[in-house]
């Protein structure tokens, strides 16, 4: 057993400040559990929200030492011993206490996407047909637990505000899912470029990165989703080449 | 239990991060930056640019100059006189553009030339933002017309690497098959530029990734496969073929110059 | 004067993970107005938590399966005393509401020759019948939903507590709630209600449950005037995470075992083939060859004694440390790894049947458990009991109140069978919308009373007002401790009323707990409240426990280690709030099973 320093930002809204606790340490422990132990013994109101405490609900979202991570899959022994931990909030969203954020707005923005539409059933019963190989690519970003850490290290929604002009990454992830659904017939390219504003991510990858679910984010989603975008809005020969193959197409029916 | 009373500050640079964060857009800054400065002067030198077999990547192909590798003659007429030339002038905007619209580039220079982030969760120097929404960048939608282009020179560096195996005998005029380390040397530069280039992201969305069903048609879902595959590796291969085509520039430059010797290994 | 602002709903759901969603959507399909409370985040209820799939006979593995075979499954696994009714419903209707997910977007893992949605074998389940994401189904189900109510016109209140419901006569009007960001009170009158809060595993210390878990619905329902029954049978799940002690209690999914894991003791011997019950000896594997041809889908094979039900296997591993043949932090070991010596890339395939598994112990605890053994042991997983419905229309004893999922009783009996809780809360998550829907059409409003209200909210308030009394977190460490150790898998009359003191004594201290700071987000203030129904509920699971004096399903009572057929086997334990405001208990005789029935589970147990 060893002892802990931390950094906690404590406070409401605009104002705050840092506050130094200690905790116990013992072998396993995550950055969640040393900070249950400090609400229990020292700060019984310091806010912080969480669930399930087993990295599938994606509520404990937080910064540790500056890097956006869930305190609950972070073990104190991953940190640099001997040195002070810090912990913040989220600093994408409004803040409302201690380590609590306002993540409703990554729940109005889902909702402007377009839902899913199926193309007409395989069979009577209601059934469809997809081979495996077909949904391993969208079962990759079905695993998001919508923790919004990727919204929140995204500098464009982080430094920029741009929360009215562009969605995130989580929100891309979801679209992408949708767009690249075997059975969905929908087509959300000019809503991409036009709403959900898919031109202002320039690719730095840092949502990749802090995607506890391993989520290839900006390979398997975003770039894909913006090279459909360029299929539809940038690419004349393409299209033109499109359309004579079409053409193609029909005569042969 | 003390107060610090920090206040959150979104200062250029500022952030909780106590790693090295401005190391890696550091790296790259100087890796992107050497290579440009290198580049530039070797593209201006106008000479040394071949040696026998070999033609240096930087310059091929060859449309008008004074090696034997050209394939329309020396410096045309048309050419203003006011304008230095060099016959990599002709081609160097191809290689150069892909590279430039590339997904993995722009993401690094963005970094380590814009600070646009410098790294994840550090804070930037300009408040005001367009990113790839509008115009200039909004160019770089034409990623996959370089792409075309690449992919083309990839053809024609296979065949220079080719080239680079058949050595003509000064005493009789004969050619024949052998092996130089320039041989070697072009033929890697070749293989990590067809890695850069195979491993596209435009090239892996044209070849299957713009199709959501991929099971009925088995040659495309291969390809598909194949390109996802090299992709994972775009970041490796897009340094190394960075660092290698400039070496194989400086190799043949040297040989030219007769600086270093190429050893035949048979 | 209290503040609060009102909303007015035909139907109210609260709870939005897979049966309070389901319930919303189809109410709300059924053009009545619906408001939606959760008590995190949307779409973090504990339903993500799922892991290994959801039961319905669909037959697209095996085309053997059918829904007769599924509730025989179902009622095999209960101890016979599920409500028969709800049972035949859950196997008739599963199928279609996986369909219907298909059909909303989810994207389930595929057969290989017909593309249809897979299905993996389970314990207690006589075919594979389980359709699934590799090991994260809870997920897929509660996306697909949460992603098509947002479109359904629902109205959402994340991050709000109930402190109560509201009554206007025998009937139902409302609930009260505070908004956890702000601590702001609303008053939400609805016409009818649908409780769909989960369990009570909070109750426990090791528990696999989330803090929701604190058994909201069961204690509102019963200070509503509802029954509560079966509230004995909690399950512990067998494998549960030991090591390191942080996250003991995490799930570690029965899917290890449904690809091939096996359980061995400190002497390396495979226990599991000591003691299998007389009920299941026919379809289980009496060697380790056949046992392993299972896992591979080989039809002919009996099933490996490792997926016997969970409350069996749990008693076993219990067994095993109890006689000192446990693993150093006092559980058994699971093997997966051992598979390489018989399929070639095991490790590959590890990684994509159970890639949240891999990745929960080489995270947590800095095991590869595509190399090295899991420790595992027993952890409280779900509670089987809970408020006594209908079985077509899941409303309670109280007129216009509902119950769905977990938080009601019947479908599982004394032991749910793995799968069949995420069937459950679409099935009967579906009926409970449809019905609330009904009621809420056919009856009208009430009317609330402002003075209950403000009662209401003055009780929730208090200790936020109070000074210097004990932070209710020690509290509620204490009440999990005594749970766990005197109402957890093995069960004795002395312990449990011993239990019950203690109960009385909490209760008393948590009439006085003081929680500092102000409203907002306001932890200390919320464990508070979530404390009286979480003492609620511990009081009602002792009190059943203590009146069932046999051993059945999750209930094991060493001093009644058999089951009574004679008397227990036809009658439920059922806890309501007496006149005096006390708790009561008393036994309920069971519904007789009709003939058809009968016959089917005299067939299957042929």
């Amino acid at each position: 057993m060893s002892e802990a320093r931390f950094k906690i930002w404590r406070g409401e809204g605009e104002e705050g400040r840092f506050e130094e606790y200690s905790a116990q340490i013992d072998e396993g422990m995550v950055v969640l559990d040393a900070v249950h132990q400090i609400q229990a013994e020292k700060a019984p109101d310091l806010a912080c929200r969480w669930n399930c405490k087993a990295g599938k609900c994606g509520s404990c979202s937080a910064e540790i030492n500056g890097m956006p991570k869930l305190m609950c899959m972070t073990r104190m022994d991953q940190l640099p011993e001997g040195e002070t931990i810090t912990i913040e909030p989220m600093k994408a969203f409004p803040h409302i206490r201690d380590l609590v954020t306002d993540v409703s707005w990554n729940y109005r923005a889902k909702k402007k996407i377009k839902k899913f539409k199926p193309r007409a059933p395989d069979t009577e019963d209601g059934s469809w047909s997809m081979s495996q190989d077909d949904v391993d690519r969208v079962q990759e970003f079905r695993k998001c637990i919508e923790c919004f850490l990727c919204q929140d290290v995204c500098h464009v929604l982080r430094e920029h505000d741009k929360h009215e002009e562009f969605a995130g990454p989580q929100l891309m992830v979801y679209t992408a899912a949708l767009e690249m659904h075997p059975l969905d017939v929908e087509d959300r390219r000019e809503d991409l470029k036009e709403e959900q504003g898919i031109g202002y991510c320039n690719i730095t990858k840092c949502c990749t990165k802090v995607c506890p679910e391993e989520i290839t984010i900006t390979d398997n989603a975003i770039i894909p989703l913006k090279e459909r975008v360029v299929d539809k809005f940038y690419d004349p020969i393409g299209k033109l080449l499109k359309i004579f193959s079409s053409a193609d197409d029909s005569s042969k029916e | 239990m003390s107060s610090l009373n920090v206040l959150k500050s979104s200062s250029f640079g500022s952030t909780s991060r106590p790693d090295t964060w401005w190391l890696q857009p550091l790296v790259v800054f100087m890796g992107f930056s050497a290579f440009i400065a290198y580049s530039t002067w070797a593209a201006f030198q106008g000479a040394h640019y071949a040696f026998g077999n070999y033609l240096s990547p930087f310059y091929s192909p060859e449309i008008f100059g004074s090696s034997p590798h050209a394939i329309f003659g020396g410096q045309p007429d048309w050419w203003p006189g006011w304008l230095p030339f060099s016959p990599a002038f002709l081609i160097l905007w191809a290689p150069g553009g892909f590279r430039f619209t590339c997904y993995y580039y722009r993401g690094a220079y963005y970094k380590a030339f814009w600070a646009d982030p410098s790294n994840c969760a550090v804070a930037e120097p300009r408040d005001a933002y367009r990113g790839e929404n509008s115009f200039p960048l909004i160019i770089q939608n034409i990623h996959r017309y370089f792409l075309y282009i690449a992919l083309a020179f990839i053809a024609l560096l296979a065949f220079d690497a080719y080239k680079a195996m058949f050595f003509v005998d000064a005493a009789t005029g004969r050619e024949s098959f052998g092996i130089g380390v320039g041989s070697i040397v072009l033929t890697l530069n070749v293989i990590f530029l067809g890695g850069y280039t195979f491993s596209c992201h435009s090239l892996r969305h044209i070849v299957g990734g713009c199709k959501d069903l991929l099971s009925g048609s088995p040659i495309r879902r291969s390809a598909y496969n194949c390109v996802s595959c090299l992709n994972t590796k775009h970041m490796n291969f897009a340094w190394i073929s960075l660092f290698w085509v400039g070496f194989s520039d400086l190799y043949v430059r040297m040989c030219a110059m007769g600086i270093w010797t190429d050893w035949r290994l048979f | 004067m209290a503040q609060y602002e009102k909303f007015d709903y035909d139907v109210l759901v609260i709870g939005a993970g897979g049966a309070g969603l389901r319930a919303a959507i189809e109410a709300s399909a059924a053009n009545v107005s619906v408001g939606l409370i959760c008590k995190s985040l949307l779409g973090k209820a504990h339903t993500v938590m799922a892991e290994g799939g959801m039961a319905a006979a669909m037959a697209n593995v095996d085309e053997r399966d059918n829904w007769k075979v599924h509730f025989a499954d179902t009622m095999r696994g209960g101890q016979y005393i599920n409500n028969y009714r709800m049972a035949q419903l859950h196997a008739q209707e599963a199928p279609s509401r996986v369909r219907e997910l298909e059909e909303w977007g989810a994207v389930f893992d595929r057969t290989k020759d017909s593309g249809l949605i897979s299905q993996r074998n389970f314990g207690g389940h006589k075919f594979p019948r389980l359709a699934h994401v590799g090991d994260r189904t809870g997920l897929e189900l509660i996306r697909t939903l949460q992603d098509h109510g947002i479109h359904q016109g629902i109205e959402v209140h994340m991050e709000h507590t109930v402190a109560s419901l509201l009554k206007d006569g025998d009937r139902v009007t409302g609930a009260v709630a505070y908004d956890r960001e702000r601590g702001r009170f609303k008053l939400f009158q609805a016409k009818a209600v649908v409780l769909a809060t989960g369990g009570t595993g909070r109750a426990f210390k090791i528990t696999s449950n989330s803090w929701e878990y604190t058994g909201d619905g069961h204690a509102l329902a019963y200070e509503a005037g509802a029954d509560l029954i079966d509230m004995e049978c909690i399950q512990f799940h067998p494998t549960g995470m030991v090591w390191p002690l942080s996250v003991r209690g995490i799930l570690v999914t029965e899917g290890v075992r449904g690809e091939g894991g096996i359980l061995r003791n400190s002497e390396g011997k495979r226990f599991m083939f000591d003691d299998i019950p007389d009920l299941y000896k026919h379809q289980t594997a009496d060697n380790e060859e056949e046992g392993w041809r299972y896992t591979q889908n080989d039809r002919e094979a009996r099933r490996p004694p490792e997926l016997l039900t969970r409350d069996h296997v749990a008693r076993c591993i219990m067994r095993e440390v109890r006689d000192g043949r446990g693993s150093p932090h006092g559980g058994v070991y699971l093997d997966i790894a051992w598979i390489k010596e018989r399929l070639p890339n095991a490790e590959e395939h590890i990684k994509r049947k159970l890639p949240s598994m891999y990745h929960q112990f080489k995270q947590l605890a800095n095991v590869d458990i595509t190399k090295e053994v899991m420790e595992v042991g027993p952890t409280t997983h779900y509670t089987m009991g809970g408020i006594k419905v209908d079985a077509d229309s899941q409303m309670s004893a109280v007129p216009g109140l509902f119950a769905a999922g977990e938080c009601a009783a019947g479908l599982h009996g004394a032991n749910r069978l793995g799968g069949n809780s995420l069937s459950d809360l679409v099935v009967f998550g579906k009926r409970a919308g449809e019905y609330a829907a009904n009621f809420a059409q056919e009856k009208g409003s009430g009317t609330v009373d402002e003075g209950q209200v403000e009662q209401v909210i003055n009780r929730a308030l208090a200790p936020l007002g109070r000074e210097g009394g004990e932070l209710p977190y020690a509290i509620q460490a204490e009440l999990q401790e005594k749970m766990q150790d005197l109402v957890g898998i093995v069960r004795r009359e002395e312990e449990m009323q011993q239990v019950l003191g203690i109960v009385a004594e909490l209760k008393e201290r948590a009439a006085h707990v003081s929680a500092p700071g102000n409203r907002e987000y306001n932890p200390g203030w919320h464990t508070a409240i979530d404390l009286d129904n979480l003492l609620t509920v511990s009081e009602a699971i002792a009190l059943s426990a203590i009146e069932r004096k046999e051993s059945r399903g999750g209930h094991f009572r060493e001093d009644y280690p058999d089951k009574d057929a004679a008397h227990f086997a036809n009658v439920n334990v059922r806890v309501r709030k007496g006149e005096d405001g006390r708790m009561q208990v008393d036994q309920v005789p069971m519904a007789e099973l009709p003939e058809d029935l009968q016959a089917i589970i005299d067939e299957e147990s042929k």
